[in-house]
């Protein structure tokens, strides 16, 4: 039988047919380290970079965020300058109410500033950020950096990894307990700049601490973007307990892309926080593995958003030994014309026997062009297994604002009182009255405006 | 003293007309019972008066001292004095009973004319205590969220909080008997006395006239295919104890099918 040639046509799909342009960053606008091992870190990211194509439409994860109108070409990496905003010193102001901390770290387009406690330097805890990192604890940074999050995940990630000057590090060593939280607050300002950041926290056996991390910009004006590109790695080790409060007030200009993973070994637990309330759009993965038995993680996210904001946040709960415990809530109400997406899997691996996750997914829908898409997801491969998840999406029941209504409350704080209400599960979760005062100010602010 | 009048009133809802030529006036410091079998419209009156947007007033009028409110929203009739006290209390996730009230006499004040200031979270407590003490409820209601998780006659308790904390000069009670044991019609009753009185015209709807041993009416309406067909004492209600709405349907006939 004649072998007849095989005809190939390629047809070239839109998303390729407007594929982004390369950054216009260079090898020259990575950090100069002094460090050798510390330079090939970030000069093997930096390559990586160069290698991966942008993500597509066509790659699932990315499948419901549309990047395209990104400004690839236009980025500069931040450089400081005074004339830009600084932050308002509300951002400043100690989360806890009346309380001291442990420490603050205040990087990006600001001057910056670090300070720890005495009794916690003097244990051993170094908390800092990579600046002073790269010239005190080379060792330390070198061990930490990579080890949770690969440079390789995807451009995004590797370009983070390359590029971040900015970025903090927490390491408490083996069962040192700070009791008061530590804060860390990352400052961006200005158009077309590019913030890339770490964060590298790591609490050794038997350690406690608990983590505020925010980040801020002014409220955009006009059609210049900024990129904001960052890795988040954080480790549990043994025993060891970490909260991690993390809020995001990025201005609607803000373009952020976050990859942050949590690896808990046996009988840790980390309670992780997520507030996301900025940015024009966010595609965000957080994953957490337990990877021992007894690791616990719990995850508790909120998101508002309005205007045409797009926010997608990824979570992936991996239990990889017998005896872990995952529990996600995810709420987010919407406005105006804006868009969630949540897509979450919990995996259980082989012989992850005795494994508990939950995955839950909840939004409200204030406004008819607003969506969200909410797609949990289970694969599981071990027998002995309870995992339950659900998501909803659904408006205000009218019911619930006619007796409102009928006491007296005008429609507009109805609404607001209710959505209040609805996100009141995970304020509760926040153990920080300044978190949940700044997060209820943001809904009341953008539900105020018509 | 204020007065509520019901004049001519047709109401429809989906097409359906339900409510077929009702007059009634209230004065406040008077407590009016309007009784009459299942679907006969007293629910829908009730609806109607607070302005629920699904119930169509196709005649007529409801008026506060000669003022018509038919084209206030709700939210505005409640500040206007009027005051409903559901047969099916809706739950609130996340908000708490003391934040809500809080919220809904904040409503209040913004309104006035002139203007108000909020009303201090010191002063607030002190006037939510002193009105859950006239009721002797548990302050621990105050921190729990609205009727999540409440027993029944919690629920219709709670109403009452509101309805002692907004003070209206009318309050519309639907069904507030039902679904509750004869203790619990005692202690929503009892909680009704208490804050009841000259500024405070109270309208209670009602099927049976076991609450009315508790709370004295003055006058006492049955409503019978969409209008209020008798109207007299107290009498009356005892009158329908013995011999149940039978002789209503007799005498006014039955209803008819709207299909």
């Amino acid at each position: 039988m004649a072998q007849n040639p095989k005809i190939v046509t390629r047809r070239k799909g839109s998303a390729e047919q407007t594929a982004l342009a390369e950054f216009n960053f260079s090898k020259s606008d990575l950090p100069r380290l002094s460090d050798e091992h510390l330079r090939a870190y970030h000069w093997s990211a930096w390559e990586t970079s160069t290698t991966l194509p942008f993500p597509t439409l066509r790659d699932d994860p990315w499948r419901r965020t549309d990047i395209r109108g990104l400004n690839t070409e236009l980025f500069r990496p931040a450089e400081f300058s005074r004339e830009l905003p600084k932050p308002p010193t509300g951002l400043l102001d100690p989360v806890t109410t009346g309380s001291e901390r442990a420490g603050q770290v205040i990087s990006g387009m600001t001057e910056p500033q670090r300070w720890l406690d005495e009794d916690a330097a003097a244990q051993g805890v170094v908390f800092m950020d990579f600046h002073e990192a790269e010239e005190q604890h080379p060792d330390l940074l070198n061990r930490l950096l990579g080890q949770i999050v690969s440079p390789a995940e995807d451009k995004f990630t590797a370009l983070a990894a390359a590029m971040a000057s900015d970025g903090v590090v927490l390491y408490v060593p083996k069962n040192v307990i700070v009791e008061k939280p530590l804060q860390s607050l990352y400052w961006g300002a200005g158009e077309n700049q590019a913030f890339f950041n770490h964060l590298v926290v790591w609490l050794e056996e038997g350690a406690q601490a608990t983590f505020v991390h925010e980040s801020a910009s002014p409220k955009g004006s006009g059609e210049a973007q900024i990129l904001h590109d960052g890795i988040v790695e954080i480790y549990v080790g043994r025993n060891a307990r970490l909260n991690f409060v993390e809020l995001q007030s990025w201005g609607d200009n803000v373009w952020s892309f976050t990859r942050e993973r949590a690896r808990v070994m046996g009988d840790g637990a980390l309670e992780w926080i997520f507030g996301a309330m900025g940015t024009h759009l966010t595609k965000n993965f957080s994953d957490i593995d337990l990877v021992e038995a007894g690791a616990q993680g719990r995850m508790s996210g909120f998101y508002f958003a309005s205007g045409r904001q797009h926010l997608d946040h990824d979570t992936q709960q991996n239990h990889m030994a017998p005896n872990t415990t995952s529990d996600l809530l995810y709420k987010g109400a919407l406005m105006d014309h804006s868009r969630s997406v949540w897509q979450g899997m919990i995996y259980v691996a082989p012989g992850a026997l005795g494994t508990d996750g939950y995955q839950a997914n909840r939004n409200l829908i204030l406004s008819k062009g607003a969506r969200a898409d909410s797609i949990p997801g289970l694969e599981i491969l071990a027998d002995d297994v309870r995992c339950t998840h659900g998501a909803t999406v659904g408006k205000i029941d009218e019911s619930l604002l006619f007796y409102l209504l009928s006491r007296g409350i005008p429609r507009k704080d109805a609404e607001q009182l209710i959505v209040m209400g609805f996100f009141t599960p995970i304020m509760e979760r926040i153990p920080f009255e300044g978190v949940r005062n700044r997060f209820l100010d943001a809904i009341q602010e953008k539900m105020g405006q018509d | 003293m204020s007065e509520l009048t019901i004049k001519d009133l047709y109401v429809s809802i989906e097409d359906k007309q339900i409510i077929k030529g009702l007059n009634l006036t209230i004065r406040q410091g008077e407590v009016h019972a309007i009784m009459g079998p299942n679907g006969t419209g007293k629910s829908t009156l009730a609806y109607t008066i607070m302005g629920h947007p699904s119930y169509e007033i196709t005649e007529g009028d409801i008026l506060i001292d000669g003022q018509s409110i038919l084209g206030m929203k709700p939210d505005e009739r409640s500040r206007a004095g009027l005051f409903l006290a559901f047969q099916y209390p809706v739950s609130i996730s996340g908000v708490t009973v003391a934040n809500f009230l809080r919220t809904a006499i904040n409503a209040r004040r913004r309104h006035a004319e002139p203007p108000q200031e909020d009303i201090s979270i010191l002063e607030f407590r002190k006037l939510l205590k002193s009105k859950m003490d006239l009721l002797e409820m548990d302050y621990a209601f105050g921190g729990r969220y609205l009727n999540e998780g409440f027993s029944g006659g919690e629920k219709k308790r709670t109403e009452v909080l509101q309805m002692a904390v907004l003070e209206p000069a009318f309050a519309i009670m639907d069904e507030t008997d039902s679904g509750l044991d004869i203790d619990a019609i005692r202690i929503v009753s009892e909680g009704v006395n208490a804050i009841k009185g000259p500024k405070m015209g109270v309208m209670v709807i009602t099927h049976y006239q076991r609450i009315l041993n508790y709370i004295q009416p003055d006058f006492v309406h049955i409503m019978y295919n969409g209008k209020i067909v008798e109207s007299g004492s107290r009498d009356l209600a005892l009158q329908l104890e013995e011999n149940g709405y039978d002789w209503v349907r007799e005498k006014y006939g039955e209803p008819e099918l709207v299909n």
